[in-house]
């Protein structure tokens, strides 16, 4: 029987349930010390004295003149220091770094900082420092504008959002053979390496970095363990031990990275009979402090502003700024589930307004092969837009509960999205990402720095090079990550590590069959000794993409989603709890198929809360409710019954015509959450739609 | 910490040293985890068991001050004489929250947000407290002073609840910040009968009788002008869990829902 | 002070007001038992007391002075739960998956969906949307899964 498409046992075995898998905080090293993070209490200013308030035996201290190479955080700019040296730009801004074996001494230092404080800025609309600014003209709007029958505009506003991975960010740095290791909670333990190498300069080459088993990561973990790496790498070299650094829950929050805020604005011409014709849409993100990684957060948001749907004349106008927040980063979706909302509630008033059925309007307009994407790719066979829109409203009896929960506390909403997999244009040529199989004496071991953080990653690549060698699943082995002995296969995000890291797996399978040459891997091992097999992701040839335009093939493909959601809302308390969720999601082939509905499920959750729950209180630059008590994620009582459906419609470029997956989930529960309270009448424009902003909001006249 | 394994050595330890006591902790913990207590010297008392019953005294309902919410959502008693405590109890948190809070710690906490809080001032609850010296009765609503400030001394603790017969129907609504393991917004418990009594959390410094708006609804039994009079006597706030404004209005939503239902 | 852990008389000498996740992890290495929050409000840290389940960061383990302590390492891999789990994706990252089997253990021999959804309530999940969590337990019972647990349809 094939692995490929059936629910196979898990490579992760049977550890997660039994407590036995070892994350960050279940390692001990001989003589390892504790870490700790001062940082800064203000939003903005500069550090006038820093003044040590406690008996410093036994503590190791580090501040930026300890840093041996660069003191920036190496992403997409250098902008961001490990430490401080002058210039506070944000709250929780690292400063000094203290180790101690004994933790409730290196808890009881103090440590007291004065600054010169600057007034900060935390209003992006009011920020002129702009981290990048985009801008996708096809067509010409202007002049499609002019000859619409009609014109509808609205601003659209969506929150930040807080990971909340249960395992909170951590690492240990042990020093070895004149260099160091690190053990951490990690998406991408390549990023981690290159952002020390950049940290630790020429003097230290022997660095690597081993992922531990990782308790969540959604993109909270892609850029920020590079931070906390870098730290306990300074305290462990200048201590000589181990150092561990586990941040708390608070510390997790109110420092580390989150869903970028946005003001999504569009202005859309369209023919009476609904047909768009013209699309002029102007996306905001509030970066925060440091570039990080707002470019390609704003790039990927852009790219999905128009939403599923064919429009001549489109420009897209995009700006990631500065303000003095935390900055924010890598999450589920990465831009597209703001733009996407703004997009999928921005049609639902269009429909509205020109007295067209919501799902009618989006029959009309909604992509098909051949159709031609905002950037001016054109679509190709997988484009599944239709299918999963009839789908969606098929299997939910739509438009009949659309007319039945009129006039009632009860009501029905949908949204239709998309989500590019992989790399954004020519992201993944540039990425030469790479994968590796091993032989070892009883089958093959796959080599890569693709990381599981409990999407599913050992078990699904271990099913594809399974039946593309034609093996038992059984000999198949993953290794676990470690820079020094797996192959870069770029980083774990990006909706890729199925659809780009999975390929290169089959080939690298198909071109070890080969040299097998017909025999069994343990019988070629005995026979031969050890083989290896690695190869390059090689994008399909197809692909065309202007970096400076913007314009060509932005994904290799895409997911397509519709979700229905039905909800009750209290009129009492305006509180609107889902009662159901359909979810209709096409990516290619489902590899595992409890995995991937998993993965729908989860996502479809986070998007959720995202829609109703999660709002992030900001008091001068800092989360004000860092709490899991008052930051408030779904529990098992606020999610409604789930309805998953998988639709095939392969890709031909990915393994056994898999797409990506991951993040497709996260883009569609929130449009139609607040889609299901328009039909209620309410006109809500912005997320999270908490009680507070129902009962506070118009009705649509 | 020191640890009690009786209620008179409790007494006596009160009596010598100031200490705060610790019954399941679900507060104190957590704010001893985020280094937000200001207390240093704990008293644990969770091993008192004659804090732990809930029985009947005349015609009292009395609960002994370490009763946990699981114990209360148990209890044949407390569902017969006091059903809203028992809602109450079961939207506190999760089980392992039940399994350990208990209700005298949720009045010794004094947190406007708690759950308990409403239906005891709602039902006339009288709070006993001991000391070596003896014993004293305050009435819930009069327990507290200000923002988790009470009557109670130093040496004093809160050795049980006791709760009169109620008469009338009991009636209780929590608003969370979602629908489990959530602290309040706002939480509302209310008795219909000739005189109905009705407190809310979440809406002031302490939890409060509303005795205008009862009053009021006494008088003329008339709804309009009871929200009216309610949004008049309560001045809820802004905070990071919901606003001013919101408060207020589902508030008097909330006595309308409560004067509908028990009609 | 005595207390029994995972079926043992242990006795041990700390300070009473520690911890008692700190002292399973640390003096005793039983590192299955996972740290959230630090508030009682994530349930990662969901161990028995005497039978029921307990968030261990926010009890002094004076609190357990001679009752019966039951952690996720007690059930030694080999309760049906724990590869039900697995299997049914229950747990997905992993981090929750102790907790959450150990709350589920309090569970009565046939739970409906609402019992399961109350009891797993001061448990949270971030990677599941809690339905493949329903599914483990609902088959480790025996009930059918019902509608909420989700349907599921590959087409």
């Amino acid at each position: 029987m094939a692995a490929v498409g059936s629910s196979v046992a898990r490579k992760d075995g049977i550890g997660k349930a039994t407590g036995g898998a070892k994350y960050a905080d279940d390692i001990t090293f001989p003589g390892m010390l504790f870490g700790r993070t001062i940082r800064s209490t203000i939003p903005r200013g500069r550090i006038r004295s820093i003044e040590l308030d406690f008996d410093r035996t036994g503590f190791t201290i580090v501040d930026y003149r300890d840093v041996p190479g660069k003191n920036a955080v190496d992403l997409m700019s250098q902008d961001q220091p490990f430490l401080v040296e002058r210039e506070v730009r944000h709250m929780a801004e690292p400063i000094l770094l203290l180790a101690h074996e004994d933790r409730e001494k290196l808890a009881a230092a103090r440590v007291k900082i004065e600054y010169e404080e600057d007034t900060p800025l935390f209003d992006p609309e009011k920020s002129e420092q702009v981290f990048k600014s985009i801008d996708i003209v096809k067509g010409d709007v202007v002049a499609a504008l002019a000859r619409a029958d009609v014109i509808v505009e609205g601003t659209y506003r969506t929150g930040h959002q807080e990971h909340i991975y249960i395992e909170p960010n951590g690492v240990i740095a042990v020093p070895e053979d004149g260099g160091v290791a690190i053990h951490g909670s990690v998406q991408c333990p390549f990023y981690v390496l290159k952002a020390l190498r950049c940290l630790l300069g020429s003097a230290h080459p022997n660095v690597r970095v081993i992922q531990t088993e990782t308790g969540g990561g959604f993109g909270g973990k892609e850029e920020y363990p590079s931070m906390i790496a870098g730290h306990a790498v300074l305290l462990a070299l200048k201590s000589g031990r181990p150092v561990k650094i586990i941040y708390d829950r608070v510390e997790d929050m109110i420092a580390t990275t989150k869903r970028h805020p946005a003001i999504v604005r569009h202005r859309t011409g369209l023919t009476r009979d609904g047909r768009l014709v013209a699309m002029d849409i102007d996306v905001l993100f509030d970066g925060g402090a440091y570039v990080t990684l707002s470019p390609t957060v704003l790039s990927r948001g852009c790219i999905h502003a128009a939403g599923p749907y064919r429009c001549d004349d489109t420009r897209i106008q995009g700006r990631a700024v500065f303000t003095n927040t935390p900055p924010n980063g890598a999450f589920r979706g990465f831009g597209a589930p703001q733009t996407e909302f703004a997009v999928e509630v921005h049609m639902e008033r269009i429909a509205e307004q020109l007295g067209i059925d919501p799902v009618e309007l989006r029959r009309i307009n909604a992509l098909r092969p051949g159709d031609r994407t905002a950037t001016g790719q054109i679509l190709r066979d997988d484009c599944s837009a239709h299918m999963v829109l009839e789908a969606a409203v098929k299997r939910t009896d739509f438009a009949r509960k659309r007319e039945q929960y009129k006039g009632t506390n009860r009501t029905i909403g949908l949204s239709l999205f998309f989500h590019g997999a992989g790399f954004t244009g020519a992201g993944e040529r540039n990425l030469k990402s790479k994968a590796r199989l091993e032989l070892t004496p009883n089958g093959v071991r796959i080599a890569t720095g693709s990381t599981e953080i409990g999407q599913g990653t050992r078990t699904m690549h271990a099913q594809i090079v399974t039946d593309a060698l034609g093996i038992p699943y059984e000999d198949v082995e993953v290794a676990q990550p470690d820079t020094s002995k797996v192959a870069d296969s770029g980083p774990t995000v990006a909706s890729r590590t199925c659809m780009v890291v999975g390929k290169i797996l089959e080939e690298c399978a198909h071109e070890l069959k080969e040299k097998l040459g017909g025999l069994s891997p343990a019988e070629y091992y005995v026979r031969n000794g050890p083989l290896t097999v690695e190869r390059m992701y090689e994008p399909p040839d197809w692909i065309q993409w202007d970096d400076n335009t913007y314009l060509g093939d932005a994904y290799a493909t895409y997911g397509w989603g519709c979700d229905v959601v039905e909800l009750e809302l209290d009129p009492d308390t305006y509180e609107a709890r889902p009662v159901k969720v359909t979810a209709v999601q096409e990516f290619g082939r489902p590899i595992h198929p409890a995995l991937a509905r998993g993965q729908i499920e989860g996502g479809t959750a986070q998007g959720l809360g995202y829609a109703l729950l999660e709002r992030v209180v900001m008091r001068n630059g800092a989360m004000a409710n860092s709490t899991l008590t008052n930051y408030t994620i779904p529990t098992t009582l606020d999610m409604p019954e789930m309805d998953v459906v998988m639709l095939e419609n392969p890709y031909p470029g990915g393994p056994f015509g898999a797409k990506g997956l991951g993040e497709l989930p996260m883009d569609g529960p929130a449009p139609a959450v607040v889609n299901a309270l328009r039909h209620m009448g309410l006109d809500v424009r912005e997320i999270p739609a908490t009680p507070e902003l129902i009962a506070g909001c118009r009705t649509i006249a | 910490m020191r640890s009690a394994t009786s209620l008179d050595d409790a007494l006596r330890i009160l009596r010598d040293e100031r200490r705060t006591p610790v019954a399941g902790a679900t507060d104190l913990y957590v704010a001893l985890n985020f280094g937000t207590l200001e207390q240093k010297r704990f008293l644990d008392i969770w091993a008192v068991e004659e804090l732990r019953g809930i029985s009947e005294r005349g015609d009292m309902l009395v609960l002994g001050a370490l009763a946990t919410y699981t114990s209360l959502i148990r209890s044949p008693l407390v569902a017969r004489r006091l059903p809203m405590l028992v809602e109450a109890a079961r939207q506190v948190g999760g089980v392992q929250i039940q399994n350990r809070g208990t209700v005298g710690g949720n009045i010794a906490n004094g947190s406007p947000a708690g759950d308990s809080l409403p239906v005891l001032a709602a039902a006339d609850a009288v709070v006993v407290l001991r000391s070596v010296d003896g014993e004293r009765r305050v009435l819930l609503t009069q327990y507290y002073t200000g923002y988790r400030a009470t009557v109670m001394r130093p040496d004093e603790l809160i050795v049980a609840i006791e709760v009169p017969p109620v008469e009338g129907k009991q009636w209780f609504r929590k608003v969370g910040t979602r629908a489990a393991q959530a602290i309040s917004k706002i939480v509302m418990a209310g008795v219909r009968s000739s005189h109905p009594r009705i407190a809310f959390g979440s809406v002031a410094p302490t939890v409060v009788r509303v005795s205008r708006t009862e009053r009021v609804l006494a008088s003329t039994g008339d709804i309009d002008e009871g929200a009216g009079v309610l949004a008049e006597e309560i001045a809820p706030i802004d905070d990071i869990r919901s606003t001013a404004e919101y408060r207020l209005r589902v508030a008097t939503n909330l006595l309308r829902r409560f004067w509908a239902e028990t009609s | 002070m005595k207390f029994t852990l995972n079926g043992e008389t242990r006795e041990i000498a700390v300070n009473p007001a520690t911890r008692l996740i700190d002292v399973l992890r640390e003096e005793f290495g039983l590192t299955g038992t996972k740290e959230g929050c630090g508030e009682g409000e994530c349930g990662a840290c969901t161990v028995l007391i005497d039978g029921e389940p307990v968030c261990s960061c926010i009890i002094p383990v004076s609190q357990v002075a001679s009752a019966e302590v039951t952690t996720i390492e007690w059930l030694n891999g080999g309760h049906p739960l724990q590869k039900l789990f697995m299997d049914e994706v229950g747990a997905q990252c992993g981090i929750c998956t102790p907790g959450m089997i150990m709350a589920a253990l309090s569970l009565g021999p046939a739970p409906t969906l609402d019992d399961v959804r109350t009891a797993l309530a001061g448990n949270l999940c971030r990677c599941t949307g809690y339905a493949a969590i329903y599914r483990a337990v609902l088959k480790w019972r025996g009930m059918p899964l019902e509608d909420g647990a989700g349907g599921a349809v590959v087409a």
